[in-house]
């Protein structure tokens, strides 16, 4: 662990409640949820299917208003940080739009947010070359295979300057080679970006594989049961997933996912 | 159900729209007749004149529903001519005139559906008739074929067939394309997993069809009846003009002629009810069938 | 096309080869003699020989079989132009058989064609209209020598050859009816039509409230028969093209609204919450978003407008027009019992149709190339 003692915190949520009235009655999809994110961390959210690790990245992303407790984003609240444009948000699916190019799609947020067209060029020639993708600037959405899809969200996420990277499952839909690899690139462009990550997944191996943070949340009502901070170094090879400190991460998740799932 | 209000507000808006165009739409004739006859008109009282001239240039709705009542209900129960009194339905009636449109709709669209049908079929299983006749019927949703219906008329007038028939053929011939294009999707809806299935289950042509082509094809079936039967009645409509032997479209035509617009509004509205009557009709049968099916939602 | 099956049932083969021979054999019987028409039976002997020999199970050579589908071809050109002429025979029946023959033989052609391999590219688009332009000859060819053999009255049907005729002696009204009824009506109300639903979608689109009362009443509007409004529009507007321009104004109008107000949701929330946190206005998003989302519907309902457009302003022409336009000679000519020129007004006007509607089949595919219906051809 490198980092200083007392980062700032970029994410912070104090008694977090989200309740959604569905037709069913009403759902408590959080409840009582106190988080802090600190700069250049990575944030895994773990949890069984309606734990509301998505809801929460969505809370993050002003995409979903909380019910009642306080959220800031870099010192704002969302919807300010949303205008000011401090986060990227990645889909479980890639969302590319099929009528535009590779590039057209890495510039669209880049348009819409008013850069000049050198600029576009210039920004989306870079982060394609992060996410490997030189060479089929031209080429269609629908021309690519799923996992080339995704990368390409990703560098439209990273197009601009936000330090906060936020995803929802981004390699769910992917077999697992092309996630292995997936993941293994993103965690070399956080340490080249620096960026705050914050990550939902159901996998357990990704989350501790990635993750400097692990938050293990529980459904019914969707609340946080355990927050691991992971040994882990930056620098993490694929085969790390074999030592022993991984492997006790790893079950100390599980356990926590298990007594949530105990009490219910 | 959350439209239901949302529908209601609409309507009254166009009704409400329909009733403040009257005045602007009919006003020029009661400031006429009044110059003619030297006087001055109020506002209130040439708003509720507009409203209630007997040839207006746009006839107010509670006229049209009137004129839909007496020409209905009145006609027949009342009238000389009518039901009550003769026992055959009156020649001035909307009840006679929409029974003829509604008969040759009825005919053309059984005709054109069944046709249409069997040579949906015909191209789902055989190769050249796909490649040769499909372009054509794709082709011929893109032409006004309506415009064959004149004629269609008259030369069967003219080799003495005239009556019910003329007018069912040009509604089947209308219904029949549609129903060719959309069944042909139907009938190719299911996927190659699912042919591919009925080949492990060593089933025959037929089983094939009747157990899969055909099931799955029944939403598309109901869509194109749907369009068709539409059609048809615009085909039996203006089927109707060129040989004037009773029909909404002789109303259409006669209510023209004489200026008289209440007739024409009032056979319009006729129109309107029957189309949505059938077009309902089809989607109760649809909604019934894929229930049973289980492929409504 | 999608996949195809089922092509072994009725196979370019056996049965079809059988029935050829019968129906030449039947010709035969009725038309042999002195006066007989040698060219057509010369032909269709031709083509029954090379497709006894011409068998589908056995793979040749391509060489083979380009040569056998040429004789065929060649044969039945043959027959089919050296036959018009000689029409009517002295036997109907022979005759009817001819023609019969030649219909079987022309169908074995068709059959025969579309079992090719496609081709890919250019080539193999091409290949895919020689079926349906063969079996349209076809049709045409038997319209013609039906009209003839039996001798069919101009009034009840006048032949292809004719109605040919007729348009290439009447450019100049047929020209004259084209402006007036697709130019002046069916265009100029589309344009309003389609525009202003386009534009009434926005509105609609921004209110949740106006979505759910209009769509309802629209689609149920679209269904109903509009066209019937055309004897008030003539009243309003009077018998020129305005009225034409009106009725078709109100046949589009809905269906265009109803297709655009989909387009525009037609995008997944996914889509949707991105251009949220990217903080896009409302304007961004609809030119970035919606728009685009919603040009497969738009390109859908231009499409339907474009064949309504034309049927309403040739029907509303029979509730009164000037003494011009397609719908005004039609039937007028019906009147008089002038078919041919009947005939030729509706081939214009298919032809105007097609090309109408093709202009924006062409559109949409350069638009919403992206669209996966658009993207396996």
């Amino acid at each position: 662990m490198t980092a200083p003692s007392m980062p700032t915190p970029v994410i912070a949520a104090e008694n977090l409640n989200l309740i959604f009235d569905t037709a069913d009655g009403a759902v408590q999809a959080l409840k009582d949820v106190n988080l802090t994110i600190a700069k250049g961390d990575f944030v895994s959210f773990i949890g069984p299917s309606g734990c509301g690790k998505t809801t929460l990245l969505r809370v993050i992303a002003d995409l979903e208003q909380p019910t009642s407790g306080t959220i800031t984003v870099n010192g704002m609240t969302p919807d300010a940080a949303r205008r000011a444009r401090a986060y990227g948000y990645v889909f479980q699916a890639a969302g590319l739009y099929p009528w535009r190019t590779i590039e057209g799609n890495v510039k669209l947020p880049l348009e819409i947010m008013g850069y000049s067209a050198e600029e576009r060029r210039q920004r989306a020639a870079r982060v394609l070359d992060l996410v490997e993708l030189t060479g089929f600037e031209k080429k269609f959405p629908w021309q690519l295979s799923g996992g080339m899809q995704q990368r390409a969200s990703i560098a439209r996420a990273l197009a601009f300057d936000a330090d906060i990277l936020l995803m929802d499952e981004p390699f769910g839909a992917l077999d697992e080679i092309v996630r292995d690899r997936l993941n293994e690139e993103l965690l070399k462009l956080w340490d080249r970006t620096q960026k705050t990550i914050a990550f939902v997944t159901h996998s357990i191996p990704e989350a501790v594989y990635l993750s400097t943070r692990i938050v293990v949340m529980s459904p019914r009502p969707g609340r946080i049961t355990d927050i691991i901070d992971s040994p882990l170094p930056r620098h993490r090879p694929l085969d790390i997933r074999d030592s022993p400190e991984f492997i006790e991460i790893a079950h100390r998740v599980r356990e926590g996912l298990r007594a949530g799932h105990v009490e219910d | 159900m959350k439209s239901v209000l949302p529908v209601l507000t609409v309507t009254l808006a166009i009704l409400a729209l329909w009733y403040a165009a009257v005045v602007p739409m009919n006003a020029q004739w009661e400031r006429d007749q009044a110059a003619r006859a030297g006087t001055e008109l109020t506002t209130a009282e040439l708003v509720t004149r507009t409203m209630s001239q007997s040839r207006p240039r746009l006839p107010a709705p509670h006229q049209v529903a009137v004129e839909l009542w007496n020409s209905t209900w009145v006609e027949e129960r009342h009238g000389r001519r009518g039901l009550w009194n003769t026992g055959t339905l009156s020649n001035r009636s909307l009840v006679h005139h929409g029974w003829i449109t509604l008969l040759a709709t009825f005919l053309g669209f059984a005709i054109g559906t069944t046709l249409g049908f069997a040579l949906a079929v015909g191209i789902v299983y055989n190769r050249a008739m796909d490649a040769s006749v499909m372009p054509w019927a794709i082709a011929s949703q893109t032409i006004p074929i309506i415009a064959l219906a004149p004629m269609i008329i008259v030369v069967l007038n003219s080799v003495g067939i005239s009556g019910l028939l003329p007018k069912a053929i040009i509604a089947a011939y209308l219904s029949f394309f549609p129903v060719v294009v959309g069944m042909v999707k139907g009938l190719r809806a299911p996927d190659a997993m699912q042919l591919d299935q009925m080949k492990t289950w060593n089933a025959s042509g037929l089983q094939g069809f009747l157990k899969l082509r055909l099931p799955s094809s029944m939403p598309y079936f109901f869509a194109s009846m749907k369009i068709g039967i539409a059609a048809s009645l615009v085909g039996t409509i203006v089927g109707e003009l060129p040989v004037q032997q009773g029909g909404l479209g002789v109303r259409l035509l006669t209510g023209s002629y004489y200026g008289q617009t209440v007739q024409i509004w009032s056979a319009l509205f006729a129109a309107a009810i029957l189309a949505a009557a059938m077009v309902g009709a089809i989607g109760v049968i649809q909604r019934l069938t894929l229930k049973r099916m289980g492929l409504s939602s | 096309m999608s996949a195809r099956q089922g092509t072994g049932h009725f196979h370019p083969g056996f049965w079809q080869n059988l029935a050829m021979i019968a129906a030449l054999f039947w010709a035969l019987w009725h038309v042999f003699g002195s006066g007989a028409p040698q060219w057509p039976l010369l032909g269709l002997s031709l083509v029954v020989v090379l497709a006894t020999l011409h068998d589908p199970a056995r793979r040749r050579g391509l060489v083979v079989h380009a040569a056998l589908l040429a004789g065929i071809a060649l044969g039945l050109g043959v027959a089919a132009l050296s036959l018009l002429p000689l029409l009517p025979l002295e036997s109907r029946t022979g005759a009817l058989a001819l023609v019969v023959t030649t219909w079987l033989a022309a169908w074995m052609l068709v059959a025969m064609v579309s079992a090719l391999p496609r081709g890919a590219g250019l080539a193999g688009r091409i290949q895919g209209l020689l079926a349906p332009v063969l079996f349209g000859v076809t049709l045409i060819w038997i319209w013609e020598a039906v009209v003839r053999a039996f001798a069919v009255p101009r009034v009840i049907l006048p032949p292809p050859s004719a109605i040919g005729a007729r348009i290439a002696g009447s450019v100049d009204i047929l020209w004259v009816d084209l402006v007036q009824t697709v130019v002046k009506g069916a265009l100029s109300g589309f344009a309003i039509g389609c525009g202003a639903a386009i534009l009434f979608a926005l509105v609609v689109d921004r209110y949740l409230f106006l979505r759910r009362g209009l769509l309802p009443v629209g689609n149920f509007l679209a269904a109903l028969p509009i066209i019937g409004t055309a004897p008030i529009f003539v009243m309003w507007f009077g018998f020129d093209w305005p009225s034409k321009a009106a009725v078709v104004v109100a046949m589009v109008f809905f269906p265009m609204l109803v297709n655009t107000v989909q387009g525009l949701r037609a995008t997944e929330p996914m889509q949707r919450d991105l251009m949220h946190t990217w903080s896009a206005s409302w304007a961004q998003a609809l030119i970035h978003l919606r728009l685009p989302a919603a040009m497969p519907f738009i390109f859908n309902g231009l499409k339907i407008s474009a064949t309504l457009a034309l049927i309403g302003a040739i029907v509303a022409e029979f509730f009164g027009s000037p003494t011009r336009g397609m719908g005004f000679r039609i039937s007028t000519e019906v009147g008089r019992l002038q078919l041919d020129m009947v005939w030729a007004e509706i081939t214009v006007a298919a032809l105007a149709g097609s090309a109408f509607y093709g202009f924006w089949a062409l559109l949409e595919r350069r638009v919403t190339f992206w669209h996966p219906s658009q993207r396996g051809r």
